[in-house]
């Protein structure tokens, strides 16, 4: 029954997972760069959750509220510094975005201490099966909100003006200018939204599990293994892949013990990437 | 050339005479200097082949734990030393430290230099932005499995031996300042070596273009993976007597501290401009003060300023020192610029 538990508890982790890699997926196809600080926007909107909580508020209005303030968040990142790296070398992005992500640490550490903290929700747990497999609510409640708003950053990608512009500009930024598309608006909107899908996540995560300004890496890693697993655009990979990733490391938590949780995850892209590498340079080719 | 005789000669003898004329400054001269020998090392990967990595950082930690095992496990075992806090059940007579420590060297320069060479076939077929995250990962994965180790420490750390002090004489700062130095001298002067040798010039090929380099004949694969051996021996060596100086060894927080010192390597050669072999030093001294300098007097913001200055840097100011001023002054560097040419730039603009 070990086993089942892990599994559905890896399944619920995983779909929170995808949603932090959509956002990853979405930034890397759309503007081609890589954000280390993925994980610091991840734990950032976790913070604003926790906020809520501790002046009274419950934390799970933070769904609403913590996308809303990291969306502006995300613009004013944009503005700053991200627009300077769009064009250039993906190392360069990943060092300005490295420097952010020191930046945040820091900044978060000195805002809201180095404890490791967590918004209660008071949500209670279900029992399955005969009281063998204990699934907290919350977590099946986070699982379902992360759903929504995937499915509905699908439909809004694909029916509104701006979801248009913005796979305009993934597949041809300069076709897309040519043909009228304000491309500097567009990377600062997709910015935005990877920073709101962020929030989610982080309120999300603050309400099932702990946050701690130290914890963002691991995020940013996990939703890079998933989205170069998945494939760049491709959700259901993403969500298949998102949801395996939460399962192995419920694995690697039960057989190899916590201490060595995050470190097999870090692990587990070393082996990925190199099992990428050895199969394409059967074809004499190389991870692009 | 004699002008060059002359200022190795003048760097030489301020080298020797630094911890006499700064005595205050000891330990912060000798982190200089290994800061320098990681700046350097990691110039022969990213600047020189352009496999921008984070994984230096494994070997420095290595070597770290390397050294430091090594001179206890020699006359001491282990699983006792890490488990009683060390110093308090064991002592080390001075002739058994300089003796542990001097094995303990050899060990963080080779054992690294042939783990790149193991898994260096492996990682070394990813380029670019892949390289460069799986190399990071490489740096955490091996703190995290490191912190979870019982016999060097696990979480509470590992003491190393304390310097013995022979007759009262202090001299433990002298020891690891000329430590450093030295391997420093020779770290430089090896990658001089190796710079007017046609190996750089097989790694400038594979910076400019891989696939080209390879169908000139050149086996890519083979200089990559010697390119990485050669970081992976000075940055054992570096990360060996920076264990020994600090005193005490952390998993994250000294060894494999890949969010700061992985990324100090990266930008200190990036400040002091990328693919030049004075450029990592200059990079390095300067990183070094700027650090220092945030560190006294935005205490507690220290980490603050440094994002900023990681961000600043790699925004504006990607070329480095030397590319700045190989811009400026060409013929400095042997680049031959025709006048005409130059002034009729200069009308233009």
């Amino acid at each position: 029954m070990l086993t089942l538990q892990a599994v559905l508890d890896g399944l619920l982790l995983g779909v929170l997972f995808a949603l932090i890699a959509y956002g990853m997926a979405l930034q890397w196809g759309v503007m081609n760069i890589i954000n280390i600080a993925q994980g610091d926007l991840v734990i950032l909107g976790g913070y604003i959750a926790y906020f809520m909580y501790l002046y009274g508020i419950h934390p799970a209005w933070g769904v609403i509220v913590s996308p809303i303030i990291m969306y502006f968040v995300g613009v004013i990142i944009y503005k700053l510094v991200i627009n300077k790296v769009v064009d250039r070398d993906l190392f360069i992005s990943i060092l300005a975005t490295f420097g952010i992500s020191i930046l945040f640490m820091q900044l978060m550490n000195f805002a809201f201490g180095a404890d490791v903290v967590l918004a209660n929700s008071g949500y209670g747990t279900t029992m399955l099966f005969d009281n063998s497999v204990t699934l907290p609510n919350s977590k099946i409640f986070s699982a379902f909100i992360s759903i929504v708003f995937a499915i509905g950053l699908v439909i809004y990608m694909k029916k509104s003006k701006l979801g248009r512009a913005i796979r305009a500009t993934a597949q041809n930024a300069r076709a897309a200018k040519i043909l009228g598309v304000d491309t500097e608006k567009v990377y600062a909107a997709t910015f935005g939204i990877n920073a709101a899908l962020c929030g989610v996540a982080g309120a999300l995560i603050s309400i099932t599990f702990t946050i701690h300004p130290y914890m963002g890496l691991p995020y940013t890693i996990r939703s890079f293994m998933i989205v170069i697993v998945a494939g760049l655009g491709n959700l259901p990979g993403v969500a298949m892949s998102g949801m395996g990733l939460g399962v192995f490391e419920e694995f690697a938590d039960y057989i190899l013990g916590t201490e060595f949780r995050i470190g097999s995850v870090f692990l587990l892209l070393v082996l990925i990437l190199v099992y990428r590498r050895f199969k394409l340079s059967r074809k004499r080719e190389y991870l692009k | 050339m004699s002008k060059n005789i002359i200022l190795y000669g003048a760097i030489l003898i301020f080298g020797i005479a630094a911890p006499f004329i700064f005595p205050a400054f000891k330990v912060q001269l000798s982190i200089l200097c290994i800061l320098i020998i990681l700046a350097i090392t990691w110039n022969v990967q990213g600047g020189e082949m352009g496999y921008n990595t984070f994984g230096n950082i494994l070997f420095y930690g290595l070597g770290m734990y390397l050294c430091a095992s090594v001179q206890v496990g020699m006359f001491f075992p282990l699983g006792e030393w890490t488990e009683g806090g060390g110093e308090k059940t064991f002592v080390h007579t001075p002739a058994q430290f300089f003796q542990g420590f001097a094995v303990g060297l050899a060990v963080a320069a080779v054992v690294p230099a042939i783990i790149a060479g193991l898994i260096g076939y492996s990682i070394l077929g990813l380029r670019g932005h892949y390289f460069a995250i799986c190399t990071l990962g490489l740096g955490v994965a091996a703190g995290e499995i490191s912190g979870g180790i019982e016999i060097i420490g696990a979480g509470q750390g590992f003491t190393t031996p304390p310097f013995p002090n022979v007759d009262r004489l202090e001299a433990r700062g002298e020891f690891f300042y000329f430590c450093s130095f030295i391997v420093l001298v020779f770290t430089f002067l090896a990658v001089k070596a190796i710079y007017s040798t046609r190996f750089k010039l097989v790694l400038n090929a594979i910076r400019d273009n891989e696939d080209k380099a390879e169908a000139m004949g050149i086996q890519t694969m083979k200089y990559k993976i010697i390119g990485w051996m050669i970081s992976a021996f000075f940055c054992g060596l570096a990360g060996g007597i920076m264990g020994g100086l600090v005193g005490y060894i952390d998993s994250t927080d000294v060894a494999f501290d890949g969010r700061e010192m992985g990324v100090f390597m990266v930008l200190m050669a990036i400040l002091g401009g990328k693919g030049t072999l004075w450029g990592p030093v200059i990079g390095a001294t300067l990183f070094h003060i700027f650090k220092e300098g945030f560190w006294t007097f935005f205490l507690g913001w220290q980490y603050v300023a440094l994002g900023v200055l990681i961000v600043v840097i790699v925004i504006y100011f990607p070329e480095g020192i030397m590319g700045w001023l190989r811009e400026k002054y060409p013929e400095r560097f042997g680049e031959v610029v025709d006048e005409a040419d130059r002034k009729a730039q200069v009308t233009l603009k």
